[in-house]
């Protein structure tokens, strides 16, 4: 039956994560835009206390999700309902959370019952991308050799989301460069490991709570049972080991996007109401002043986003197949947050672009969520070829 | 710059040589109709039909009287809260909207091209589309229909399914069903026994729900059709626009301003009322025309106790409805089609700028799909619904109609011809942002 409101049984978590949001992170959201790189050590209060949630059934933060067992759950639903909640707060800070970055994330979508348990509890940070490879990670240049017990990587990662304060990061790399997309494997990298040099941390133009690093391997050796999944190079699946991670951590960007767009559009409609303008649902928009006429499109952009983030992770619920949908969420939610939130900033004058308010703030953070874990140009052209029936070498 | 300045600030003045060829021009264009020798006959039918303000007195209204009253109004009660997300559609709603979905393909979209020129829907679609239920589906099993509760959502995808064949035949087969749900919504015992028997009958009455009016920057909320009180009723003056099935209808649910003190709904019978010709840019099939009230006399009984905010609402989701339809009519149209067309050796849906194009119908679609979803599933269960019906219209209204105009641009020239049904769905989804009432899901 065809119903689309938060399921009973997840508002209390859905509370517990907007209660954190407001005691811990949005007081906190200006302090850390503006210290960037200091760490915020707030939050290991609030991961602790996330910990002691999530074990009595809540839990809010980004996590990663794992499909396995049968039937139903709401695991992917209450993780973007929860997301939602935190990035209203902040998202830099959530980005930061001890214990939730994106690593964990492509840990528990892909790692053995094993290296589940093993890495239970840590943090683990993802590093796909390469100074010369974006959105093209099928080119990535990092390789991984075996020797013995090990494999020795070496290669150049950037844009590593919490790099510095994580305990491990998860590496892309390639057994085969000539084998091209099937020779891709992700490995846990500790932090510690001799030859994983941190090189330096990125100046950013938002999420600045959150540290983004840049990392050397030279001759780094990790055990050979931190390769995720499955050695072998199976020509014929390509990409969809390390791929599968982006069905489930797209629905959470779109989630975060939903976040700040969520606390943008209430703080305009808040100072548009003490501008003397209000809000009617049933008059029709062109009838009412033009910044309400502005407010009801963004509205309508913003219920779009939330309800295709939700979708994307009902199906993941669900087991059914999301790839499309996750793309659908991602590429509404990116273009979506980055366009309102620099309207609300336009719409509320200097108010808005001043750092007395966090409206441009949150304008700057929301440009990422159109770029990373699949900028807006490649979500369109995995939702075209899903639509259009193509292949990668068909439609480039 | 003062408000006598710029663009449209004054009308064109005319000269002399303008007046000489503006006479021309009349003479030039006045013998049509006898160089045509149109007869009073199919053609001169065809004429009139498309042939916007002309003028008929409204159809032969049969009589409406109460059968067997209930005690009580019946109402189907709303849907009990599951407390669980889901987008399932249940088994029955799956089997309506597979049916309705077939006969949008095989019956609406042959059809359309042909309707959309002559300004009115075929006559044996409309009974087949009775017989399918379509009015049925929302009134309950106590007054002969087949509703056990709140059927918005069922309406909401039945409305979706016949717009994937043509929007303008789904909004004739729909417009009685507006009557019928206004009936069941909102009318008395007395009502109910009166009307609702012939929407659950063998020869179910072409009927509209006229809320619109001509009138630039129309609000449904202040309305310039008014109701004055008179020792036996009221009395009606004002004119309502783009009523569906307007000549053939024998029944209306109009809106009018009753007293200065906010709008009402009235039910009237045809014969009171003249009825002009307004064919539009699209919606064509659905034969719109002008409901014109004169002093229009109507007993007590035909005010509806209406929350007509309420009434508002529910046919703004159903244009949302008609509107995700369309849509998806217009990208399972275009996918074959950009990818069979070949430009420059390879097909025109290797580019990404015809891909991302698609890519963004589908995008923009789906949010169209799950936001009236969610207003129509909060409609049902009895929820508060003004804003999350606000915000699927703005959202079917803006993505809608770039949809329509993505669908002529992905077929270039060929869009824009008549070859193709693009540039129908173009006229058609311009709708969705001007029309209020007319359905009622």
């Amino acid at each position: 039956m065809i119903n689309l409101e938060v399921p009973r049984k997840l508002t209390t978590l859905v509370d517990q994560a907007r209660q954190a949001a407001m005691a811990f992170l949005r007081p906190n959201s200006r302090k850390y835009d503006q210290a960037e790189h200091t760490y915020p050590k707030e939050l290991d209060t609030l991961a602790s206390l996330l910990d002691g949630l999530s074990a009595s059934g809540g839990g809010a933060g980004a996590g990663g999700v794992r499909r396995s067992g049968s039937g139903k759950s709401t695991a992917n639903l209450s993780l973007v309902l929860g997301t939602m909640e935190m990035c209203w707060g902040d998202a830099g800070l959530l980005l930061s959370m001890p214990r939730q970055g994106l690593g964990n994330a492509a840990i528990a979508s892909v790692a053995s019952e094993e290296q589940l348990a093993r890495y239970k509890g840590k943090w683990a940070a993802m590093a796909i991308t390469e100074p010369d490879t974006g959105s093209d990670s099928g080119a990535i240049r990092t390789t991984a050799v075996r020797d013995g017990d090990h494999y020795v990587l070496n290669g150049e990662k950037i844009f590593v989301t919490s790099g510095e304060r994580a305990d491990c990061v998860v590496v892309w790399a390639t057994l085969d460069r000539s084998l091209g997309k099937a020779a891709i494997k992700s490995f846990v990298v500790d932090r510690d490991t001799p030859g994983f040099e941190l090189v330096r941390l990125e100046h950013k133009l938002g999420i600045r709570a959150s540290d983004t690093a840049h990392f050397r391997l030279d001759n780094c050796r990790v055990p050979a049972s931190n390769l995720l999944g499955t050695p072998e190079i199976k020509p014929d699946q390509g990409f969809a080991g390390v791929m599968q991670t982006f069905d489930n951590t797209r629905p959470l960007v779109a989630a975060m996007a939903v976040g700040i767009t969520r606390a943008a559009l209430e703080e305009t409609r808040r100072l548009l109401t003490s501008a003397g303008v209000e809000i009617d649902y049933d008059k029709p928009a062109n009838n009412q002043h033009a910044a309400a006429a502005a407010f009801l499109d963004m509205e309508a952009d913003y219920e779009s986003m939330y309800l295709l983030t939700l979708q994307a992770a009902w199906m993941a619920d669900n087991r059914k197949p999301n790839s499309l949908q996750a793309s659908y969420a991602k590429a509404k939610a990116g273009r979506s947050a980055t366009a309102i939130t620099l309207r609300c900033v336009e719409l509320c004058g200097s108010l808005g672009y001043t750092e007395h308010e966090l409206l441009e703030k949150w304008s700057r953070d929301a440009k990422i969520m159109d770029i990373f874990e699949g900028t807006q140009q490649i979500q369109q052209l995995i939702i075209a070829r899903r639509l259009l029936g193509k292949t990668s070498a068909q439609l480039k | 710059m003062s408000a006598s300045e710029g663009l449209g600030a004054k009308p064109h003045r005319r000269s002399a040589l303008g007046a000489v060829m503006s006479v021309l021009n009349r003479v030039a264009g006045a013998p049509v109709v006898e160089r045509l020798r149109l007869k009073k006959s199919v053609d001169r039918a065809l004429y009139e039909a498309t042939k916007t303000g002309f003028r008929t007195a409204g159809a032969a209204t049969r009589s409406f009287t109460a059968a067997r009253r209930l005690g009580a109004p019946a109402r189907p009660p709303a849907v009990a809260d599951s407390g669980v997300f889901d987008l399932t559609p249940t088994d029955e709603q799956q089997m309506i909207v597979e049916t309705v979905g077939e006969f949008a393909a095989e019956r609406l979209r042959p059809a359309a091209a042909s309707a959309d020129d002559k300004c009115a829907p075929p006559e044996e679609l409309l009974s087949t589309a009775a017989e399918l239920g379509v009015t049925l589906l929302g009134v309950p099993e106590e007054l002969g229909g087949v509703a056990t509760e709140r059927s918005t959502v069922t309406n909401v995808l039945v409305a979706e399914a016949l717009a994937t064949g043509d929007m303008g035949l789904a909004l004739a087969c729909l417009a009685p069903a507006a009557v019928s749900n206004a009936l069941v919504q909102w009318g008395n015992e007395e009502q109910q026994a009166t009307y609702l028997p012939a929407f659950t009958g063998d020869n179910v009455p072409a009927a509209a729900l006229a809320i619109q009016e001509p009138v630039a920057l129309f609000d449904p909320f202040s309305l310039r059709t008014k109701a004055y009180r008179t020792a036996g009723g009221f009395r009606l003056t004002g004119v309502k626009s783009l009523v569906p099935r307007a000549a053939a209808a024998e029944l209306f649910v109009v809106a009018a301003d009753v007293d200065g003190r906010g709008p009402a709904l009235f039910v009237v019978e045809s014969s009171s009322v003249a009825i002009e010709s307004e064919p539009a840019m699209g919606l064509r099939g659905a034969g719109t025309g002008r409901v014109v009230l004169d002093q229009v006399n109507v007993p007590a009984s035909a005010l509806l106790d209406a929350d007509y905010a309420e009434c508002v609402r529910l046919a703004r989701l159903g244009w949302c409805a008609l509107a995700v339809g369309t849509g998806q009519a217009v990208l399972d149209y275009v996918i074959p089609y950009v990818n069979e067309r070949v430009a420059f050796g390879e097909p025109v849906s290797h580019r990404q700028g015809v891909a991302f194009k698609v890519a963004d119908i589908g995008t923009e679609l789906d949010g169209m799909r799950l936001v009236t979803y969610r207003a129509a599933a909060r409609a049902a269960a009895g929820l508060p619904n003004a804003r999350e019906v606000a915000l699927a219209r703005k959202l079917c209204t803006d993505k809608g109609m770039q949809i329509g105009s993505d669908g002529v641009q992905l077929l270039g020239g060929h869009g824009f011809v008549k070859e193709h049904p693009v540039e129908r769905w173009y006229r058609d989804l311009r709708a969705v942002g001007v029309m209020e009432g007319a359905v009622l899901v």
